[in-house]
């Protein structure tokens, strides 16, 4: 789960870890506001949103007077901001942070990263703030320190200070990026982050070490356990259809082609459409319906398929082991009575229970091809929708 | 021979009154597996499915003799299980659960390397030794004894291995899966050691997704230390970056852990891949019938 700028600001602050002072707005009178509190010479409108590279898009000005934040804040609120993550069509801006500038010496990068070679947390710290980091990765990965963190000891005060060293801190400086890497760490294990990122991390010229950005990823495996990280969910950032998915305990990715896959099993799915591509079409999803799936999970899946308007066919493929072919069946059956079937329907069924699941299907009166195997399935759905 | 498993495993269901547990013991016993024991705290002195409920798994492995432990405990619960389990002494513990917290995985993988127990998954569809003994969730009846050996991430692309192999006639040494999260117990190139020295292994079929690099290394191992024929495959040649394709270990971050890099690692090290996962065993027969 992603969080705004704003959220992971708030909670920064409630860890210690520096942050300037803002707020956050959801119409030009908020921001205009919140900017006449903060009182700042100079005051930063930046666009909310869960993508990233916000600045070169236009997400980002800087007001020299509440006139101008108020001129910025007309421009960006619904605004559709378009990034390089955010995809072509862009993401609509719903709300603004309103921010104190920043007094900025030195721009660096901190991060932090479950690293699943060594089963433990990575803190990586650069001096190349501002930057893609993973661009810096690629052509000066002797730029990125690292270190790793003994989740016995927890964030020892010696790897604070040797990174602080390797980002030619001095000083104060030195003491404050410990403090402040250190409280980032408990941050991100009290929490259940999957990742923290701080990308600018600044030296102010004054000799503070602040965060001028911030992004935190949540591990959704952990989420029952932070009720008060559930509720800053922003759901308008999310795809509607996988947020429907997720309601109803289904994996689902939506994608940009035109055959709807429903399979059992996240490496079975990811195959699925990866042999609709080798046949020479493009999936439309990726929906795995887990192994405990029952007839009734089924029928919300299909119809999560069929709701797609770019699904010109679908196709069904099942191993069963858990997952029993005639529940599948049933499911499918039930879902088409209810919603209908406008496009081809390709179904492969094996394992568990595949006699009474064919016989479901053959037996329902539904206008449903049958394949012997994931290639054959595969030829026969791009086959009945060319 | 097998690896992993074979007919001395006696077997713990940890979670085993719980529905999914109690189901999954049935399966086992009905396959063959020795299921000597259940836990769940709280209902020792019990019985499921005709075998004993213990309230600790100390307890159950001091009165059963259980060298082995399969955990069906639900997420919030199954590292707890886990580290019990190591605890406890077991040789092997599989891990079924899915969902567990990476960061409650850090704090296992950490215990678990102080000891001497092997961790398979979680996440996973457990492990199989045809005939001899199934720990998991893998359907037992498409499996044939035989002299492939098979290694996966995924649970239902393992049956989709299995399920051709048989179709040719080749059958299976051991299934293992490695499961499909971040951190791990049993890695690929673990696995694949044990298939080297296996007599019964002739060859072995490995099967990754995207994320990581567990692939990458399993493959530079694979040129210095593997004399089997292997074949590989990886799934989610399509899938978008930055986007969780249901395990949690299956996502390309940063522009790293995409299909190609794991396939070009592979045909680095000699093997051949699987264009598609409906040639798994048709590729295998080319590698091995050479």
């Amino acid at each position: 789960m992603n969080i705004h700028e704003y959220q992971a600001k708030e909670l920064f602050r409630q860890y210690g870890v520096n942050v300037p002072r803002g707020h956050v707005a959801f119409s030009v009178e908020e921001a205009v506001k919140a900017a006449q509190e903060l009182g700042s010479a100079v005051t930063v409108v930046k666009a909310q949103i869960h993508a990233g590279g916000r600045g070169k898009g236009g997400g980002v000005k800087i007001a020299k007077s509440i006139d101008e934040v108020k001129e910025h804040a007309e421009a960006i609120l619904g605004m559709q901001l378009i990034t390089h993550q955010t995809g072509p069509e862009g993401q609509t801006v719903r709300r603004l942070y309103i921010e104190e500038g920043a007094d900025i010496k030195t721009e660096l990068y901190v991060g932090m990263v479950v690293d699943r070679g060594t089963g433990r947390v990575a803190v990586m710290a650069s001096t190349e703030g501002g930057m893609e980091i993973e661009k810096v990765a690629e052509e000066t990965p002797e730029l990125i320190h690292t270190v790793f963190i003994d989740p016995a000891v927890g964030f020892a005060p010696y790897q604070g200070r040797e990174l602080a060293f390797a980002l030619g801190l001095e000083g104060k400086a030195v003491r404050q990026a410990g403090k402040f890497f250190a409280a980032l760490y408990q941050l991100f294990i009290d929490k259940d982050c999957s990742l923290a990122e701080i990308n600018p991390l600044v030296l102010t010229n004054g000799g503070d070490i602040i965060a001028l950005d911030g992004k935190i990823n949540f591990d959704d495996n952990a989420l029952f356990r932070h009720k008060d990280i559930q509720e800053l969910q922003d759901e308008s950032e999310e795809d509607a259809a996988e947020l429907e998915a997720k309601k109803h305990h289904l994996s689902y990715v939506n994608l940009d082609g035109n055959i709807g896959c429903m399979v059992n099993g996240a490496g079975l799915a990811m195959a699925t459409m990866d042999i609709i591509k080798h046949y020479g079409a493009e999936p439309a999803n990726f929906l795995d319906v887990g192994g405990g799936a029952d007839a009734e999970r089924v029928a919300t899946a299909f119809k999560l398929i069929t709701a797609d308007e770019n699904v010109k066919g679908i196709f069904i493929n099942i191993f069963g082991g858990i997952m029993k072919c005639d529940v599948l069946a049933e499911g499918v059956v039930a879902a088409v009575k209810e919603v209908g079937l406008q496009v081809p329907l390709v179904v492969r069924l094996e394992g568990t229970n595949v006699e009474r699941g064919k016989e479901i299907l053959n037996t329902s009166g539904l206008n449903i091809i049958s394949a012997d195997s994931m290639a054959d399935g595969a030829e026969k759905i791009i086959g009945a929708i060319s | 021979m097998s690896i992993i498993v074979d007919e001395n495993t006696r077997v713990l269901v940890q979670g085993i009154t719980g529905s999914v547990g109690l189901f999954h013991a049935q399966q086992m016993i009905e396959y063959g597996t020795k299921i000597v024991g259940g836990v769940t705290p709280g209902k020792g002195g019990q019985n499921a499915t005709g075998v004993p409920v213990f309230d600790t798994v100390k307890g159950a492995v001091k009165e059963t003799g259980a060298n082995a432990t399969v955990v069906y405990v639900p997420p919030p619960f199954a590292a707890d299980a886990i580290l019990e389990a190591i605890d406890a002494e077991v040789e092997l513990v599989v891990a079924i659960t899915e969902g567990i917290p990476v960061q409650d995985m850090i704090k296992v993988r950490e215990v678990l390397q102080n000891s001497s127990t092997r961790l398979i998954g979680p996440n996973c569809p457990g492990v199989i030794s045809p005939g001899l003994c199934k720990i998991g969730i893998m359907p037992g009846h498409i499996h044939k004894k035989g002299p492939i050996g098979v290694v996966s991430k995924s649970g239902t692309l393992t049956y989709e291995a299995v399920g051709q192999l048989s179709a040719v006639g080749l059958g299976q040494s051991t299934c293992v899966g490695i499961g499909g999260d971040p951190i791990n117990g049993t890695g690929f190139i673990d696995v694949l050691e044990l298939f080297e020295k296996d007599d019964e292994t002739e060859a072995v079929i490995m099967i990754g997704e995207i994320g990581g690099t567990a692939e990458q290394e399993a493959a530079e191992w694979i040129k210095e230390n593997f004399s089997k024929p292997i074949i590989g495959f990886v799934a989610g040649r399509t899938a978008p970056p930055g986007k969780r394709m249901g395990h949690a270990g299956a996502i390309i971050s940063g522009g790293k852990g995409t299909a190609d890099e794991k396939i070009d690692a592979m045909k680095d090290a000699g093997m051949l891949v699987a264009p598609t996962p409906a040639e798994l065993a048709s590729t295998l027969l080319k590698a091995y019938k050479k």
